[in-house]
């Protein structure tokens, strides 16, 4: 049962091949077994999860259940879940359980999918390895001396262990496409706004956006569909219509038209990942497509400009953390600085201390409009080279990660090396267009991501591009061999 | 920019962080580099260029003025670290 894609699974479940329960019991099981070599799971969801699957399998049994009742998700531990601990990777929030639920589990919930449990992450979203989390590191299941890439590598690590079919992610400046991309798995994020942000915990507020990893394009498009939408909760959530993301996935290629930005595929990236990524390219010439090289030029930039704008709105964003209403609080704090100072300086971990801190420098007096006011006039170019390149092709592509999963601890001391990881996937979120990583290949055994971008709300062009693929090709059915 | 150990606690104090002294002159270095790289910025002329703050461009979205939540003092309280009749106790601020 665990081979089996979500779309598989709806199947399956409506011809009563196998129960809810079954198929829960069966994660579970897996879960328990294998998930001490890979610490995927922050928090197992057990019992809660076997009594959804029961009612579930009561509204099949009634003839009122709805397409996906009875399948196992898990979710990022982000995302806020009432009665199931909510840590965000971070001893801050090790006992947290959250007074209210996100809206897109709560999306999840209303459409009856049964909740596994909470997924590892990097400290607060800010981390490209996962080695950032209070509980631990992840170890990819392709080879567990390896980083399952980060934020979102407790995600990636369960979908490509087979602990569950499919699970929730976000995407700050590649937390969903990185982890995707070294991991084997297919991963997409949003155009911003897309997604209500409700109840996921706040990093950087103009740049976080949540989406599904999954086996497939097709139950990524199937996710989005139960993702995506307006909530007047989320202020900056966009009132746009949602469409089915499934109907144009059976679209043919022919006459799309793709754009390589050579400043993706420029000196930093793995010359064997480079091959790969012109191997898949050649797949997509044969499906139709054409391809040029096309020039973002303000690329190398968006680096030092994310790491300005992220920061700054982390700084702000966890601000509210002070050990006064919820959360770690110091022992025995002699005023109200030392409380502030003490629970700030033990509950949260390095890389988040030292984000708050670049965060802080960056908007302080003196230094705002030489630091944050020049990242946000960066930003405006960043959008704009994308913008001049839409005018010219349907889909850019480049590699999602310029290396497959490097070793665990091989860039901890060395924070400007492992922020350089992302350099080909940040400029996406400073945009706020989607974009998605599907895999398209093996480099000595480790997987290779195609990360492919499309222009605003363009989320359902991406989907049948990365699905014509996985018609024409297998790498998204290739799977560890370790696994078992 | 050159970033020294006060500059480190002066941040440290206005993002009310308590640093050990052990690792005052580790935090001191990465910040170091990291500005270094974000200087990389500075290579670009931007005169005319508007700041961008929202991807999309749009403005914050306005609802009526009216009360939507219920209050919840009791449930959200039973989360604080240390309450008493309601009130969310700290450290005495005044003698």
């Amino acid at each position: 049962m665990h081979e089996l894609t979500i779309a598989e699974l709806v199947q399956g479940l409506a011809d009563k091949k196998f129960s809810s329960v079954e198929l829960t019991q069966h994660y579970i099981s897996r879960i328990n077994q294998l998930d001490k070599k890979y610490n995927s799971f922050i928090t197992v969801n057990e019992d809660e999860a076997l009594n959804q699957a029961k009612q579930a399998d009561q509204l099949r049994a009634n003839g009122q259940a709805n397409q996906f009742a009875g399948i196992p998700v898990a979710h990022k531990d982000i995302f806020c879940t009432k009665g199931i601990k909510t840590t965000c990777g971070s001893k801050m929030l090790a006992n947290f359980v959250a007074p209210y639920e996100s809206t897109v589990t709560e999306k999840f919930s209303q459409a009856n999918f049964i909740t596994l449990g909470k997924t590892n992450m990097d400290e607060f979203a800010m981390g490209s390895s996962n080695e950032t989390s209070h509980f631990g590191s992840v170890c990819n299941p392709w080879d567990t001396k390896r980083v399952p890439g980060g934020s979102s590598g407790g995600s990636a690590a369960a979908v490509a262990a087979q602990l569950t079919p499919a699970a929730t992610g976000t995407d700050t400046g590649g937390s969903i496409r990185q982890p995707a991309a070294l991991c084997g798995i297919t991963g997409i994020k949003p155009t911003y706004g897309r997604v209500s942000r409700w109840g996921m915990i706040a990093f950087a507020s103009s740049l976080d956006q949540a989406g599904p990893m999954t086996r497939t394009a097709e139950d990524a498009a199937l996710l989005l569909n139960v993702m995506s939408g307006f909530d007047c909760k989320d202020s900056t959530c966009v009132d746009q219509p949602v469409p089915d993301y499934t109907e144009s996935l059976n679209q043919p290629l022919t006459g799309l038209r793709i754009g390589l930005p050579k400043e993706y595929f420029s000196a930093g990236i793995d010359s064997n990942v480079s091959k790969a990524i012109h191997a898949a390219l050649d797949v997509y010439r044969q499906l139709g497509a054409t391809i040029k090289e096309v020039s973002l030029p303000h690329t190398a930039l968006s680096l030092p400009a994310y790491y300005v704008i992220a920061p700054a709105e982390a700084s702000s964003n966890l601000s509210r953390f002070d050990g006064v209403r919820y959360g770690y609080r110091c022992e025995t704090p002699e005023n109200l600085e030392d409380l502030y100072k003490r629970s700030r300086g033990e509950g949260f971990g390095a890389e988040v201390k030292r984000r708050i801190l670049v965060g802080t420098y960056a908007l302080s007096a003196g230094y705002y409009d030489a630091y944050y006011i020049k990242a946000q006039k960066i930003r405006r170019l960043v959008k704009q080279d994308f913008t001049d390149v839409f005018n010219e092709v349907d889909v850019i592509m480049s590699p999602t990660a310029p290396t497959t999963a490097f070793n665990l601890g091989e860039k901890m001391d060395d924070p400007v090396a492992m922020y350089a990881s992302d350099i080909n996937t940040i400029a996406v979120n400073l945009a706020g267009l989607p974009a998605m990583s599907i895999p398209a290949g093996l480099v000595d055994g480790l997987p290779v991501g195609l990360q492919m971008i499309g222009n605003y709300f363009a989320e359902a062009k991406l989907l049948q591009v990365a699905h014509q693929f996985q018609q024409a090709t297998d790498w998204h059915r290739q799977r560890p061999t370790a696994l078992d | 920019m050159a970033l020294d150990r006060s500059d480190v606690e002066g941040i440290a104090h206005l993002a009310r962080i308590a640093i050990n002294e052990q690792d005052i002159e580790n935090t001191t270095a990465t910040l170091k580099d990291i500005l270094h790289m974000v200087d990389q910025m500075q290579a670009v002329n931007t005169d005319n260029i508007e700041p961008l703050a929202h991807p999309l461009e749009l403005v914050q979205r306005l609802r009526s003025d009216e009360v939507t939540e219920a209050n919840q003092r009791d449930h959200f309280q039973q989360l604080a670290p240390q309450t008493e009749n309601g009130l969310y106790l700290v450290p005495k601020v005044i003698e």
